[in-house]
């Protein structure tokens, strides 16, 4: 099975698959006419925007839609096996057995209440017919396969054990206990760090080419695109819009949404010689053209800082130990500036955020916002700081009170500070609107009536409202579909220039953070380990862990895949430690004027 | 306070999704009648509920007496009639005590994270009673009358209101929109209004809708040990148990009082149900 590769037929070939789902008004197609092939060996990406159909495209191959409500049509051969004809018996023991899947959330696809190596051996009982004795030997085999570090001792762990990265590759390791001929990727990486990411990238390339597998992956991430796939199937709203050999999509783009796709993905290493942000390239949707942004203009050098923090501490106490979330972390912000913290979950940037606001108590340090310091401000001191400051969560469809009208959630923050009557008040949540590119008509709609990029532009707008002096974005643009996350970013930026806004933008996204940035601190571990003016950190970066960040960005560019470094494979370090621990005071190095790195001890 | 007024939606489309949800639509006729039959007792039952006639005792259902008569040879149907005045008062006196109750409690010891432990335990503490139990014991400490029944059922239930608030405000408290609302500085109060009671609307209206049910049964099972409302006026719960004697020969003694509890309670869960959804923005249908 592992010598296939010169066989002319495809494991995998989908042709004219046509998916309905029954709703009030009949059958409603949402994909229709796809035709893929995936070769052995091969991996056929399916790249898409949230809603193009990528993955319904990959339940109805495996036949997982819900058979009352749902209808396929087409044909589904698997090695000249049509899936549609297959009994429910027989599609049982193609899942999971000739075809492997792995799906997008690492915390939820492992069943807490069994050990590690008890699912892996399931699956090897269940389709391979392998005592439980013989499964262990092989799920250790397993488990080295997927590189996971002492497979043997780690067996008999349960999953919160490990970390997300080490459960994705314990779910790989399932999808790959039968040998499949085929695996499914639906959107493997996305919920990863970078770095992760990057790691699980490496390991599927390395593990296809061994077993000779087809992979189908699918991702709304143009740059994993790049990174992996052979061939590239574009989807827009059920339909496939293209499909080539990923670098001629890359290279050539025939079709004007791929162009526009293309156009509008954040890149690394853009900037040129601005040293302000710079917007995010303008897309015509009807030629797919790109017109690079300008660059912001200048901010006016002001002698005090809007906010300034220092020797900022969160710490949380746990039954076994104390979190240390935020250690030690200063900065400035000035006005019309955009500072950017960046680093992986759990390296304590959104702790930052919070506690700055105050929606979490700092353990210790000052926060002087407006001259005034806040950090043991009291109820009436507090509501005073909260008209100066404001935050942006990430998801747009938690972020809005779904029982209000967005009207009444914009204006609500002006009459809870009585700043303007309730006619007044109309007339500026229509302005706000309207600044933030909605029609201002569209006030008495309710929040579940909007897309995820509109629902974004009211939340900014409601931050807005009460003119705030600087506004935290915490992943305000990292839940969008690309193009958006492009239009919003230009957003924010112009809402910037105009009213000499500063940000703190929180982010694990590096491309849109050197876009964004005046200044950025990469923060690992509760500490930030460089900080400095935006091009310092892209072009001279110190830190190597500023460096393992941003080389593990994936390039949207296949031309220049395996031109970087081997990522590390290593866990991150937990910020959880015994309550006894103090820890060490971290000194700084000025690299060049404002660029400073943590001078590490060790 | 004012922008409260903004939040509801207009009267003529709430009419209008009224009338196209046809279970609601059911579930609100049965009550307005069942309502009205018990207000309007004195003129709508052909006999007073207490009027004896030994003679005619134990009839079973014909056109002078449309649900039989029972053991004394009282009709039925007035008395069942009479009876949902009581009973129905009970329940929603006992639904309105114990939301009330069990709202507060819950939302502060969900958003209140000092408060937790003490109320949380409290809570704990009622629920580890029997219902009835503990009714029995409210109803002798404040003396039997119409007033205690309803206020102990009314405490006794507010437990079960009280521990799904809880949760449900534990969820909402870590939504970003909420704090979105502590980020801007609004009021507690006002955060505790408008952002969350008004997304716990739903799982209080099902809660309700339970208690609602099972007030009614307690009612009776309160009547029939001897410490429910006194006995000179007939509930539905009072009459099944009575009936039960004859349940054998005289079937219908039970079966129309059973019969009012269930139109009731099932209108009652109806209309609960399609409440949940009418007040949902996001259940709104676009013409």
């Amino acid at each position: 099975m592992t010598d296939t590769a010169t066989t002319s037929r495809p494991v995998l070939s989908v042709e004219n698959l046509t998916t309905s789902f029954k709703t009030k008004d009949g059958w409603n197609a949402v994909i229709r006419n796809i035709s893929l092939h995936v070769h052995a060996g091969e991996t056929v990406a399916i790249v898409g925007e949230s809603g193009s159909g990528k993955s319904v495209t990959a339940l109805s191959t495996m036949r997982l839609l819900p058979a009352g409500r749902s209808r396929t049509e087409g044909r589904i051969l698997l090695d000249g096996k049509d899936l549609l004809a297959a009994t429910e018996a027989e599609m049982r023991s193609v899942r999971g057995g000739s075809v492997g899947m792995i799906f997008q959330e690492p915390m939820t696809s492992l069943n807490p209440v069994f050990t590690i190596g008890n699912q892996i051996a399931e699956a090897l009982v269940l389709h391979r017919s392998l005592s439980w004795k013989e499964a262990e030997a092989e799920t250790v085999r397993l488990m080295e396969r997927v590189r996971i570090p002492a497979a043997k001792a780690r067996l008999h762990e349960y999953p919160h054990k490990f970390s997300g990265g080490m459960r994705q590759r314990v779910v790989i390791a399932m999808a790959l206990a039968c040998r499949p001929k085929l695996l499914i990727a639906d959107e493997p990486t996305t919920a990863l760090d970078v770095t992760i990411q990057a790691e699980i990238l490496h390991l599927l390339r390395e593990l296809q080419r061994e077993e000779n597998m087809g992979v189908l992956f699918i991702t709304h991430d143009m740059g994993v695109v790049a990174e992996i796939a052979d061939r590239t199937v574009v989807m827009f709203r059920g339909d496939m819009i293209e499909t080539g050999p990923t670098g001629q999509i890359f290279a050539s783009p025939e079709a004007i949404y791929t162009k526009s796709l293309l156009a509008s993905i954040p890149r690394l290493g853009t900037m040129g010689a601005a040293s302000a942000p710079k917007r995010f390239p303008e897309v015509d949707a009807s030629t797919g053209n790109a017109v690079d942004g300008r660059e912001m203009s200048p901010v006016a050098q002001t002698a005090s800082p809007i906010l300034k923090v220092a020797n900022l501490s969160v710490r949380f106490d746990l039954p076994h130990g104390r979190v240390h979330a935020v250690e030690d972390v200063s900065f400035d912000l000035h006005p019309g500036e955009t500072l950017s913290l960046v680093g992986e979950s759990g390296c304590g940037k959104s702790t930052t955020g919070r506690a700055i606001i105050r929606l979490i108590s700092p353990t210790a340090g000052t926060i002087v916002i407006g001259g005034q310091d806040v950090t043991k401000a009291g109820t009436r001191e507090l509501r005073t700081m909260r008209r100066m400051s404001q935050i942006i969560f990430q998801d747009p469809f938690a972020s809005l009170n779904p029982r209000i009208t967005v009207g009444s959630a914009i204006a609500e923050p002006i009459l809870a500070h009585g700043l303007m009557g309730r006619r007044d008040a109309k007339t500026w949540v229509a302005e706000l609107l309207e600044q933030v590119g909605l029609p201002a008509k569209m006030a008495d709609r309710h929040p579940h009536e909007f897309s995820g990029g509109q629902r974004q532009r009211i939340s900014i707008a409601r931050a807005l409202a009460l003119n705030p002096k600087f506004i935290i974005a915490d992943e305000a643009v990292s839940a969008l579909d690309v193009t958006i996350k492009a239009q919003v970013s230009n957003l924010l930026l112009d809402l910037q220039e105009k009213h000499g806004l500063a940000y703190l933008f929180i982010s694990h996204d590096m491309a849109v953070v050197e876009r964004m940035s005046h200044r950025v601190a990469v923060m690992f571990l509760g500490e930030i380990v460089e900080i400095g003016p935006r091009a310092a950190i892209f072009d001279n970066p110190q830190h190597s862990y500023t460096r393992r960040l941003i080389s593990a960005v994936p390039v949207p560019d296949p031309v220049r895949r395996g031109l970087r470094p081997e990522p590390l494979t290593e866990e991150i370090k937990s910020p959880v430690r015994p309550f006894e621990y103090v820890p060490p005071k971290r000194s700084y190095r000025e690299v060049s004027p404002g660029h400073f790195v943590q001078v590490t001890t060790s | 306070m004012n922008t409260m007024a903004a939040v509801s939606m207009p009267f003529a489309s709430g009419l209008r999704r009224l009338l196209g949800n046809r279970a609601m639509l059911c579930g609100a006729i049965i009550l307005v009648i069942v309502v009205l039959a018990a207000i309007l007792a004195p003129w709508v039952a052909p006999y007073a509920p207490n009027k004896l006639s030994i003679v005619n005792k134990l009839k079973p259902p014909s056109m002078i007496n449309l649900f039989g008569t029972d053991e004394f040879g009282r009709d039925i149907f007035s008395r069942a009639i009479f009876a949902g005045r009581i009973s129905l008062l009970v329940s929603l006196g006992v639904v309105a005590i114990s939301t009330v109750l069990g709202v507060i409690l819950g939302v502060a010891a969900g958003y209140f994270r000092s408060l937790d432990a003490p109320i949380s335990r409290l809570l704990d503490a009622m629920m580890s009673f029997p219902d009835i139990l503990l009714a029995i014991a409210l109803v002798a400490a404040l003396g039997p009358s119409l007033t205690t029944v309803i206020l102990a059922l009314g405490i006794t239930y507010a437990p079960r209101l009280g521990r799904i608030v809880r949760g449900s405000t534990l969820v909402l408290r870590e939504l970003p929109y909420i704090e979105a609302a502590v980020a801007m500085g609004l009021p507690t109060w006002r955060i505790l209004t408008r952002h969350v009671l008004l997304n716990l609307a739903s799982p209080i209206l099902v809660q309700s809708t339970f208690v609602f049910a099972s007030a009614m049964l307690a009612e009776a099972s309160l009547s029939f040990l001897g410490v429910g409302v006194s006995t000179d006026m007939p509930t539905w719960g009072t009459m099944l148990a009575s009936g039960r004697e004859y349940m054998n020969n005289a079937p219908w003694l039970m079966v129309f009082p059973g019969l009012a509890i269930v139109f009731s309670v099932l209108s009652l869960q109806l209309l609960g149900d399609g409440l949940r959804d009418l007040v949902d923005p996001r259940l709104a249908k676009e013409s």
